[in-house]
């Protein structure tokens, strides 16, 4: 009888030190995650919204997710992927918030175009090239901003993240024929703006 | 690792796929998704600046140091000084709406109780002048220097006076 509530005993702790153990793998997988993902979920969402606050605040809030949500995670897509996925989510529901809260739209911390234009690295060109690459990086940012909420995304994913286009479709929740027709109305306005329609 | 190492540093997926003898933008895509290139060298360069001007920016405003907190706080009273500042607003636009309307009526009241009182003194002016009309057409009617009974009476006088 002693014997037994002692084997009893001996499980009980075994099986504690088990869930422990997988808990601090757990821990350290995710914090691998967040350490290497962190800075492309920050700049995608700094490129869709254009406001380095609300894209700190909504990367917080991705990985705070991911990290409650991290049991349920079953490896079926990259963990990158699943990322994108809970950014992209929050990132729609923080501006149907924002649209029913119309006062706040004023205040926006999005810089405008011409600052967004800045960031080009010279490089080893000159001052007339640098010039010409930088009014091209404003053409194309002023296309990006007159694309539809899911064309932007989807032109981001794939130009900036240089995600593929399944990895896309898994990210947005859309079929990649979807994917696909919204990547070229996207790159066909984008070559308008550059003036590159025949 | 740095940031550098993470962000400034990280391959050119695209760019590495060039080198192999693929299509800069477009590395797995079929003939028939030819509108998913950027086809001319112009385009592919400017999407290669934009990503590059994307990199630059996101990891200059990752390393920028965050004043979280302060912010917040900032924002939290901002929010309560644009509401107290609403209530305000508010509260004073139905006071002043609700003291405009007691004020209209007021005065509609008070210009009502004159318009009474002046129709009341003109009728009341008209039954004096009427009533003095008919008393001295009464009088005229009636009166007479004497009464007839009395007329020899006053000849007398007069003629003793003539005397």
């Amino acid at each position: 009888m002693a014997a037994g509530t002692a084997l009893e005993a001996m499980t009980m702790a075994t099986a504690e030190e088990i869930a422990a153990r997988e808990l601090e793998t757990a821990t350290e997988e995710f914090s691998r995650v967040v350490e290497s993902h962190r800075p492309q979920i920050f700049r995608f969402l700094l490129a869709l919204t254009r406001d380095a606050d609300l894209a700190e605040t909504l990367t917080q809030e991705c990985l705070l997710k991911a990290h409650l949500n991290w049991g349920s995670f079953r490896g079926e897509s990259s963990a990158m992927t699943w990322l994108m996925r809970i950014a992209i989510n929050l990132q729609k529901d923080h501006w149907r918030n924002r649209r029913m809260q119309f006062w706040r739209r004023a205040r926006t911390n999005a810089v405008d175009l011409d600052e967004a234009s800045e960031w080009l690295p010279s490089g080893e060109r000159s001052v007339e090239q640098q010039l010409l690459a930088r009014e091209r990086v404003g053409q194309v940012w002023k296309a990006v901003e007159g694309l539809s909420e899911r064309q932007r995304t989807v032109f981001l994913l794939r130009y900036v993240e240089e995600m593929e286009l399944s990895e896309i479709a898994r990210a947005t929740g859309l079929s990649e024929g979807t994917v696909k027709s919204h990547l070229s109305r996207a790159v066909a306005r984008v070559r308008a703006e550059l003036g590159g329609r025949r | 690792m740095s940031l550098r190492d993470q962000f400034g540093e990280e391959p050119n997926r695209l760019a590495e796929r060039t080198e192999m003898g693929g299509d800069a933008m477009a590395p797995e895509l079929h003939p028939i998704d030819e509108n998913l290139s950027p086809g001319t060298p112009e385009l592919g360069e400017a999407l290669k600046n934009f990503r590059a001007s994307i990199l630059a920016w996101s990891e200059a405003e990752y390393s920028r140091p965050r004043t979280a907190v302060k912010t917040v706080r900032q924002r939290s009273w901002r929010l309560a000084a644009g509401w107290a500042l609403g209530c305000v607003l508010v509260a004073g636009g139905a006071g002043g709406a609700v003291y405009e309307r007691h004020h209209r009526q007021e005065l509609a009241r008070m210009a009502a109780a004159r318009a009474a009182e002046s129709e009341r003194l003109v009728a009341a002016e008209r039954a004096r002048v009427e009533e003095e009309d008919l008393l001295a057409k009464v009088d005229s009617d009636v009166s007479r220097e004497v009464p007839s009974a009395m007329e020899p009476l006053a000849r007398l006088m007069a003629e003793d006076e003539a005397k």
